[in-house]
């Protein structure tokens, strides 16, 4: 069995250390006790002892990194013996996420492993082990913060407090279940009044918007904002999405040269067939391809590991002013041209505007566009819509001066801002996948 | 409510007690004329005569024995060990005697005797004047021992403990003689032997403590408040028979227990609260059981800095309990 080699605490207060230099190449043999590595800590320089005799089978952590006392940085054992896959891959996993600058393995690899594989929990004290067996509790939905990100008895109560006041209030539980939740409910459910002429009555409860406890404003000139149902859903979704998923954002632009060009050409043409041909549909035909190319995007966290979806369904996250936003599905979006893009999401946004979605129209998303752009604003940090693994930013075209073939040029350009759940991807899949969506708007036919 | 020191608690209560029954009597080294070492019997041979506060020899098991020997006559002898690391001499007494005498006799006998014992260390004591005892008695079925760690505890164990019909070993932190304070009721009053003291009440971890060590438990406590943790502390008092249940109560509220003594870390009496909770209250456990004592070094050593390096104090249990807050 190898032996790990991690990052030794050097001082009570030294969390972390920098290794400065592996003194035993990847392969050669290394004496216990032998100076294995150089570390500096603290500002100071210390050589390491190799904590065993063997091959330096592996090494996981480059020269010039700074990582957590505890990590493992490396392997000893006897020649082409094997390293252990799992511990390997959850030594990697730390790492990315300690230390941002370091790659993973070969994304197929980490990919394939980390389908089906539950999250490494840590250490479960015996009194965390009781309160999920008691409350019936998947301790894989809790995010640890104690020792190592070990799950504490806080984080389960808390845990069952947060999972308590939802079923107190079962009319602000939407989220239960992941993906029927509000944003995806049919709008006549969620503004019934708008329906109450055509619609029969729906229950009483779901008419009613939840009055803020207190009207009475702080202090003068301040007001208090009752909660309506949509900001309620919103804001439970938009906190367990923060809680669920470790939130990781990428930012790549693009040239818009061509698609603006595309679009400038067919706008009229696809007019006198009465569609309104947008910069969406081109996000969402890229999306779509990309999706196609890493079907890990397009998936879900479940306990029994990543479901991938085969269904390509894109929502997209569409204002309704001051009452919220809700993001109505292009399902199977690839298998639509750009005109048919076009017909699909003019028809779905003009029903959400209008609050005339059906239920099919907000469910089974796979994925999520939000196109903040429209607004000005350049590039955002978006919020997974959970159970979703991703959601894309789209940022404001505008023109700025790039430089092409080292020539100056002015390019409508875009920045897209892809935020990922870093539970199912890695920074390299994460970004090959954005620059794949770059790459088919860059080269539009 | 007039504020006391730990010795003048002490004297109190014994002066309190031999004024009430007339069959307490105090026996010990320099009890008498001098007032004790520590002056815990100061006035009580001008007060009571030479008949109730006894000046013995310098023979501890004869201290004992005498007392062994009042008490199966109704006497309620109140032995003073000059300093526990004394105590040897009198083990076989106190074991094989006092502790067996009751289940020996079938209950005809008991032994209603208390012997007080000044102990512990950060005193620049040396070998001699430092040692920490208890666990050799809280081994022992037939024995009570108390440990108190403030004055109105101190006066309140105490009498109970002059009234208690078994023999009680009474050790008192002599560092703490003077320098802990607190308010002491004039009235009359008792403290039960038996229950530990939730002393502060906290959620984050429960620092088990006796004695000195709970005093500077206290301040630990402070400290960790400020580090944002709330550590709650439990005065144990009665080391044997222990209160299991306000033990086990705290553990399940915290889920975390740092148990401190100053004794040695090995076979130390942290160990049986450990093992309490190791098998009562596993299920309640958050972080595993941690221990914080005196190092296996053969006694306190005589040079100050090395006292302090042997010393737990309130900056060691400050560090161990932000460790397990944290864990």
């Amino acid at each position: 069995m190898p032996e790990k080699v991690i990052m030794p605490q050097l001082g009570e207060s030294v969390v972390e250390g920098t290794l400065i230099r592996w003194l035993v190449k990847e392969g050669d043999h290394v004496e216990e006790f032998d100076s294995l590595m150089e570390v500096e800590s603290a500002k100071v320089n210390t050589e390491i002892p190799s904590p065993a005799s063997g091959t330096l089978l592996k090494i996981l952590v480059e020269e010039g990194t700074t990582v957590k006392a505890g990590t493992i940085l490396g392997w000893i054992g006897e020649p082409e013996e094997k390293v252990p896959t799992e511990e390997g891959i959850v030594a990697e996993e730390d790492l990315s996420e300690m230390n941002q600058s370091i790659q993973t393995k070969s994304e197929a690899v980490a990919s394939m492993h980390n389908v089906g594989r539950d999250r490494d929990l840590g250490f479960i004290s015996p009194v965390v082990a009781r309160l999920a067996r008691e409350n019936n509790i998947d301790l894989s939905l809790i995010t640890g913060t104690g020792n190592n990100n070990r799950i504490t008895k806080k984080d389960v109560l808390q845990f069952i407090e947060k999972s308590g006041e939802l079923e107190v209030e079962p009319e602000t539980a939407a989220w239960e279940t992941p993906g029927e939740g509000d944003l995806f409910r049919p709008t006549e459910l969620q503004f019934p009044d708008r329906f109450k002429s055509t619609q029969p009555p729906r229950e009483k409860k779901e008419e009613q918007v939840v009055p803020a406890k207190k009207q009475t404003p702080v202090s003068s000139g301040d007001q208090i904002i009752p909660l309506t149902k949509m900001r309620k859903s919103i804001a439970d979704h938009m906190v367990m999405s923060k809680h669920t998923s470790p939130h990781v954002t990428t930012v790549m632009e693009a040239d818009m040269k061509l698609v603006s060009d595309h679009l400038k050409i067919n706008k009229e043409l696809f007019s006198r067939q009465g569609l309104r041909l947008t910069y969406s549909s081109y996000f969402v035909a890229a999306t779509a391809l990309a999706l196609r190319a890493y079907p890990l995007v397009n998936s879900s966290w479940t306990d029994n590991g990543i479901l991938v979806k085969n269904a390509i369904n894109i929502g997209l996250a569409t204002s309704l002013e001051e009452e919220g936003l809700i993001v109505p599905v292009i399902k199977n979006a690839d298998g639509y041209s750009i005109s048919g893009l076009a017909r699909v999401i003019g028809d779905l946004v003009n029903r959400a505007r209008s609050h005339q979605l059906k239920p099919d129209d907000v469910t089974d998303g796979t994925f999520s566009i939000t196109n903040h752009g429209t607004a000005g604003s350049l590039f955002a940090t978006p919020v997974i819509n959970q159970p979703q693994a991703g959601i894309l930013g789209v940022g404001a075209i505008k023109k700025r001066v790039v430089v092409i073939n080292d020539a100056i040029a002015i390019r409508p350009m875009v920045y897209l801002s892809f935020t990922f759940d870093h539970r199912i991807l890695d920074g390299s899949t994460a970004d090959n996948f954005l620059a794949k969506i770059v790459s088919v708007l860059e080269n539009w036919q | 409510m007039p504020e006391k020191t730990m010795v003048e608690a002490i004297r109190d209560a014994m002066d309190e007690e031999l004024a009430r029954d007339e069959n307490v009597f105090i026996v010990g080294e320099d009890v008498g004329q001098r007032g004790g070492v520590f002056r815990a019997t100061v006035g009580l041979f001008e007060k009571y005569g030479a008949d109730r506060v006894i000046d013995s020899p310098l023979a501890e098991l004869s201290i004992v024995g005498v007392g062994i020997g009042a008490a199966l006559y109704g006497m309620k002898p109140i032995c003073e060990i000059q300093f526990a690391d004394f105590i040897y001499p009198a083990f076989n007494q106190i074991v094989s005697e006092a502790a067996k005498m009751t289940y020996r006799s079938n209950g005809t006998w008991t032994v209603p005797m208390v012997i007080r014992a000044p102990y512990g260390g950060g005193i620049g004591g040396g070998l001699y004047h430092s040692q920490s005892v208890e666990a050799f008695f809280t081994h022992i079925p037939g024995l009570k021992v108390v440990i108190p760690s403030s004055p109105y505890d101190a006066k309140g164990l105490l009498k109970s403990a002059v009234r208690d019909p078994n023999p009680v070993i009474f050790l008192e932190p002599k560092k703490g003689y003077r320098l802990i304070k607190g308010e002491v009721p004039d009235e009359e009053y008792v403290v039960p032997i038996g229950p530990a003291r939730v002393s502060r009440s906290g959620e984050d971890l429960t620092i088990f403590a006796y004695g000195m060590m709970h005093y500077y438990a206290l301040q630990a406590a402070e400290q960790l408040e400020q580090e944002g943790y709330s550590a709650e502390v439990v005065d144990l008092r009665t080391l044997y028979p222990v209160d299991r249940n306000t033990i086990l109560k705290s553990v399940k509220k915290t889920g975390k227990a740092l148990i401190v003594h100053e004794d040695n870390l090995t076979g130390g009496y942290g160990a049986e609260i450990a093992a309490i909770i190791a098998e009562h209250g596993f299920n309640d456990l958050d972080a595993p059981v941690r221990r914080l004592a005196g190092p296996d070094v053969p006694a306190v050593p005589f040079s100050h800095p090395m006292q302090e390096w042997f010393m737990v104090n309130p900056e060691k249990i400050f560090k161990s309990a932000l460790e397990l807050a944290r864990y």
